[in-house]
């Protein structure tokens, strides 16, 4: 198998961060790019995107919010332990322009691709200006790390606990009509999230690349579950995307795609929460 | 071959019908995920086998893509040496369950079997069936026939794809002692054979078996290696001296009508691969890979691929299946075989009928299907009559999921990630020469990825015609080297 967890870190409630041997993706992976996973032999397969490397030490990061069976069932591996199944990189890589203004606008669990991406487009010699949103302040990842990169990091938070209260696209809108001058933006979040920003910047005329997170099962272009529908034409994101023109992508309809599953998804959780607490009634020794 | 012993004339099976092979009830098969065919015994090997006249000019060899001495195997099974069969058989096929299985032998060995006289009554030997049976016969009792193995020429051969073009090279190349490398992007080996062809018509247990088969000779895999994204197709070069390049026809198609993009909608790779590679038949115990509970499933296209698909969603249990084909019965793509045993299992057939548009249920999934009805006009380019709208005449079927099964083209996976390497620009295919060379000297390529997709039997023989080449390209340098042949 190889894939061996090498260091684990808690980075908010349910939301892990992995670092894992797995030295050809450490070497050829960039940023934008993704892995397809599967934790067991009866497992699915699942996306996740590359969220660092490191070539020297042949490890790649990981980070992941448990929100389904799959994501829990990751959560229970810790330092030492290998990943059945680890394929990539996939998908293309985010295209990194040089010499401009970038701002990079995360939103939950897409922090963790923004931080690649700030440090991709810093080594090319952009100025980087991170917006980084969460639910609340202890959902915050990553912060340290990206705001040791970027030029100007801007916090915000739904209810806010931390940095500015209110949404990404607020501060981003501010920092337009402030009269900074901004080549490009580049968006990855929750769905809804993207949709705002890429609204937020097109009256603008800013160039802005969404990163979609469509359902995915094989990731090699092989099945067409991921497509999405961008200027009107289908495109596969796995092998085409991730990132899109974000001005043309039709959100409304990966939304809806996104959410076909979802009660296949919650009765999976549901039965292997029923399942885990049988194993703990019958071993109270073996509980968690 | 003079090492053959002659078969006694006088227990010959005079029969003019192949022996029949039992099979699961329909009532009962559509049910379950085993197999439907259920393969001969011992003596309905032996009694099939006895029926081959071991006629002098064998036309079962040359329709052979990849020239099992049919002849040879039969009098040995006649003799009820099973094992000695198996032999003869793997000095030119390593995979005989599988080929016994899902080749398409009415189109070639048994198509021109002397004995094959459909005029008078008289039908072909039944090659696939007894093929089957040994292969079969060495899962069940373990036996791990090998074939000779050259001594090593400290050559190094790289894989890349593990479906039936990239198993049958790698079995030909370990052969002829060199050190061989498979890579796989997904996480099983096989291909197609693992991701798309059902389990009721090749079990997994059967294809792994005969895969760990070349394990045992010394071909090496590595799993969830996509080439050309996990290294470059110029690295790997790099590290071996001749690379072959299976990596499929796994683009799939779409028919680009309205609505294409409704939940509910799949790709037969989509759909097959969720229940087949997934194993999302056994959704939510046994495999996470979810599949929704289907009530009323169209499906597309008249492939085989499109028979699969109707046959998995028949075992989904859903209270109909339809299958949507815009021709005619006559030029129906699949296996004969293949159509009738989806009839068998109830499958609804809707021939003479296009989609124009699959219907929203007004919560972004699948409400129904729109077709035109069709006629036969006149013959287009590929020779069937061309399918023409009768004017003003629609269906409308209430379905809640559809599967487009209508073709797929070369993946293009690795050669995205290698503009040099030549390509035709229309089909995305990979250019070789009559040697299966691409325009890189040491790479070769065969099955789907160079014809766009075809059948399996089909690979294999393009793996063995590029092992050939490779082969001798390692020895002498020159892939058209004769001489090579015999290093």
């Amino acid at each position: 198998m190889g894939n061996k967890i090498v260091y684990v870190k808690e980075l908010a409630p349910l939301t892990k961060l992995f670092e894992i041997e797995v030295a050809h993706i450490a070497e050829r992976g960039k940023a934008g790019q993704f892995i397809i996973l599967r934790v067991n032999d009866e497992g699915e397969r699942i996306p996740l995107t590359i969220a660092n490397r490191n070539p020297a030490k042949g490890t790649i990061t990981l980070v992941f919010q448990e929100v389904g069976k799959t994501t829990e069932m990751l959560g229970l591996l810790d330092v030492g332990d290998e990943i059945h199944d680890l394929a990539g990189p996939l998908g293309k890589a985010t295209e990194i322009p040089s010499g401009k203004t970038v701002v990079c606008v995360g939103g939950g669990i897409g922090n963790a691709v923004v931080w690649p991406q700030v440090q991709a487009l810093k080594a090319a010699g952009n100025k980087v200006i991170a917006i980084l949103g969460a639910r609340t302040k202890e959902l915050l990842i990553l912060e340290e790390e990206i705001t040791a990169l970027a030029d100007v990091t801007i916090i915000t938070t739904d209810d806010g606990s931390y940095g500015r209260k209110g949404m990404v696209t607020h501060a981003l809108v501010d920092l337009i009509e402030e009269g900074e001058k901004i080549d490009e933006v580049i968006t990855i979040g929750p769905v809804v999230m993207m949709k705002f920003v890429c609204k937020a910047t097109e009256p603008y005329g800013i160039p802005t690349q969404a990163s979609l997170n469509p359902l995915m099962v094989d990731g090699t272009g092989m099945c067409g579950a991921c497509r999405v529908t961008v200027d009107g034409k289908t495109r596969f994101a796995c092998v085409e995307g991730p990132e899109f023109n974000g001005h043309l992508v039709d959100f409304d309809e990966l939304i809806t795609r996104l959410a076909y599953y979802q009660p296949e998804e919650k009765s999976s959780l549901e039965a292997y929460h029923r399942c885990h607490m049988d194993e703990t009634t019958d071993n109270p020794e073996h509980g968690e | 071959m003079n090492d053959t012993p002659k078969k006694p004339k006088k227990v010959l099976n005079k029969s003019k019908v192949k022996i029949p092979m039992r099979e699961q009830d329909p009532k009962n098969r559509i049910m379950n995920f085993d197999e439907v065919p259920l393969g001969y015994n011992a003596d309905e090997a032996h009694q099939e086998a006895l029926r081959c006249i071991d006629c002098k000019n064998k036309p079962c060899v040359a329709g052979c893509p990849v020239g099992i001495d049919i002849p040879a195997f039969l009098t040995l099974v006649g003799q009820k040496d099973f094992e000695g069969a198996l032999k003869k058989i793997k000095e030119k096929n390593f995979l005989p369950a599988i080929c016994g299985r899902v080749c398409p032998q009415e189109d070639q060995c048994e198509m021109v079997c002397t004995l094959n006289k459909p005029n008078k009554g008289r039908e072909p030997g039944g090659i696939g069936r007894v093929e089957r049976f040994l292969g079969d016969y060495a899962v069940e009792h373990n036996l791990d026939i090998m074939p000779d193995i050259a001594p090593p020429t400290g050559k190094t051969v790289a894989v890349i794809g593990s479906g039936p073009a990239g198993l049958t090279a790698a079995s030909d190349m370990i052969q002829k002692g060199h050190d061989v490398t498979v890579f796989e992007a997904l996480h099983k080996p096989g291909g197609v054979l693992f991701y798309g062809i059902p389990q009721f018509r090749l079990p997994k247990e059967i294809l792994l078996r005969e895969i760990s088969g070349l394990e045992k000779m010394g071909v090496k895999f590595v799993m969830n290696y996509p080439v050309g994204k996990a290294e470059s197709l110029d690295s790997i070069r790099e590290r071996f001296d001749v690379v072959f390049i299976a990596t499929g026809a796994g683009l799939p198609w779409f028919l680009g009508i309205p609505g294409e993009n409704l939940n509910g909608v799949y790709s037969a790779n989509e759909f097959l691969t969720r229940v087949n590679l997934m194993g999302g038949y056994k959704f939510p115990d046994g495999s996470d890979t979810p599949v929704k509970k289907i009530k009323r499933i169209a499906v597309i296209g008249a492939g085989n691929t499109a028979m699969d698909s109707a046959r998995t969603a028949k075992r989904l249990r859903p209270e109909v299946v339809y299958l949507v084909y815009r021709r005619s019965r006559l030029e129906m793509p699949a296996r004969v075989e293949e159509i009738h045993h989806a009839e068998q299992e109830g499958i609804d057939f809707n021939l003479l009928h296009s989609p124009i548009e699959i219907i929203d249920d007004g919560k972004g999934a699948v409400g129904a299907i729109l077709c035109q009805e069709m006629e036969l006009g006149e013959p287009d380019d590929s020779g069937r009559r061309r399918p023409v709208p009768i004017e003003g005449k629609v269906r409308e079927f209430a379905v809640d999921t559809v599967v487009i099964a209508i073709g797929q083209g070369p993946n293009p996976l690795l050669s995205a990630d290698c503009p040099e390497l030549e390509r035709d620009d229309r089909k995305g295919t990979i250019v070789i020469n009559d040697l299966m060379q691409t325009s890189f000297e040491n790479v070769f390529a065969g099955g789907d990825i160079v014809t766009g997709g075809a059948t399996v039997i089909l690979a294999m023989g393009q793996g063995r015609v590029a092992a050939d080449a490779m082969h001798r390209y390692l020895m002498t340098g020159d892939p058209s080297d004769p001489e090579g042949e015999h290093i």
